[in-house]
């Protein structure tokens, strides 16, 4: 009797290396971004907007929290979740500069927030047909968060640019600000295109057509200008490998000195 | 105490489970919830209990695994452990009607079925808001996608003129 012929060619698997740099920019981005989110706690501009940026910022979290500790179990070295958000340094972090600027204005934190929250819901899913089966739970599970983040931020855009003349500049200034940090969502590496070789991840720059078209639809009916200049990387090289704005310091101070001041600590 | 388990003991093992409530709404158990996917029985009597979280980042899962282990450790499965499964992805159509009944009559919408048309961005709510958990009227109105927990959203009746809760579809 002969062995039947595989259906599918098997596909290599990644590096574990590599693997686990993928898992940090997912698990950071969202780290990151939750951190900035959960800046407007207490400060919000209206009670039930105070209350939805803090529940995001906890899916956000949660959501790092899981991507974090599966890199931590890839990297095989004894590191966790906490281990990785609290002992690293700046430039050991692998989230994209446009989750670390300061939050801003409303306007300024709904517009960065829109701009990934379309990158999020194109990404996770594409993730839900990874190779890794591990991801591709992770990502199907995320993604309905993502939606619902995304009809919260695309919601506001809409109030926001079709509003008030203040309410249009501000968000109109805010997109212009934070356009040419979006190149680096798609800005595919040599991690990347590993990563989409053995399909445990999506070819970046084939999602982005998607990712313009969708903000795009809603900048239209926002009555607001999407920006033309071609997004382009802040730096050479962008918060995936480890360059970052003057930003993430600051915020790494902040949120990792408890940690720092008492390692090991319980309660 | 040596318990002899076998299928008889997984029966036993829902039955404690029943008994654990979900700490943010006490009036459903954590098998009602649907967190609770699975448990196994191995052939030397250890139990597994698998759980799956509702929202990635909610708070409550932590101490609703404590939960489950003191219960079940109070009922003489000592070494149980949890496992944690993100596949299938929770959903509310998991909860049953009896449940969705008691969450009304805990002063909470229950969730509607989950209405998705497929598109990855879908602004502006087409859904209605849940009749009103107090006085069935479905003169009401979502105020935020947002509440008090993950979970929930928060809603207006406009006959009773009173804030309520509703069990968000997801």
């Amino acid at each position: 009797m002969t062995a039947p012929a595989p259906s599918v060619v098997p596909v290599p698997a990644p590096r574990p290396k590599a693997l686990f740099e993928y898992l940090q920019r997912l698990g950071d981005d969202r780290l990151i971004l939750g951190h900035r989110l959960s800046e407007w706690c207490g400060h919000g501009p209206i009670l039930e907007e105070d209350i939805a940026l803090a529940n995001v910022a906890l899916d956000l979290l949660g959501q790092a929290t899981i991507f974090l500790r599966m890199a931590g179990e890839v990297e095989g070295q004894g590191r966790d979740e906490d281990a990785l958000a609290y002992f690293r340094e700046a430039v050991e972090f692998r989230n994209c500069q446009l989750v670390e600027l300061p939050k801003g204005d409303f306007a300024f934190t709904i517009a960065r927030q829109f701009l990934f929250d379309v990158y999020d819901v194109v990404l996770l899913d594409a993730l839900t047909k990874s190779t890794n089966a591990e991801l591709a739970a992770i990502a199907a599970k995320s993604l309905k968060e993502a939606r619902y983040h995304v009809r919260h931020s695309g919601e506001w855009m809409l109030k926001l640019g079709d509003g008030t003349e203040e309410s249009h500049r501000r968000v109109q200034t805010a997109l212009d600000t934070l356009w040419r940090f979006t190149g680096e969502l798609f800005a595919a590496d040599q991690i990347d295109a590993e990563l989409a070789a053995s399909g445990v991840a999506p070819d970046l720059a084939a999602l982005k057509p998607q990712w313009e078209s969708l903000v795009r639809d809603v900048l239209d009916r926002a009555t607001l200008t999407t920006p033309n200049d071609v997004p382009r990387l802040p730096n050479a090289k962008g918060g995936r490998s480890g360059a970052h704005t003057e930003h993430l310091g600051h915020l790494l101070a902040e949120m990792q000195i408890v940690a720092r001041s008492h390692p090991g600590a319980t309660w | 105490m040596i318990r002899h388990l076998g299928a008889a003991s997984r029966d036993e093992v829902l039955a404690v489970l029943d008994t654990v409530m979900d700490p943010e709404v006490p009036v459903l158990s954590v098998r009602e919830l649907g967190i609770v996917r699975d448990v196994l029985v191995d052939d030397r009597g250890g139990v597994t209990v698998v759980v799956t979280p509702t929202y990635s980042g909610c708070p409550a899962i932590q101490v609703i695994e404590r939960d489950i282990l003191a219960a079940l450790a109070a009922a003489g499965f000592d070494n149980a452990k949890v496992r944690t499964t993100y596949s299938p992805a929770w959903t509310t159509d998991w909860i049953p009607d009896s449940a969705r009944a008691k969450l009304k009559a805990y002063g909470i919408a229950p969730p509607g079925t989950v209405a998705d048309n497929g598109a990855l961005v879908q602004l502006m709510r087409v859904r209605q808001a849940p009749p009103c958990p107090y006085c069935d009227s479905r003169d009401t109105e979502i105020r935020s996608e947002f509440g008090s927990t993950a979970c929930k959203s928060v809603c207006w009746c406009r006959n009773c003129r009173q804030p309520f809760e509703e069990f968000k579809a997801i």
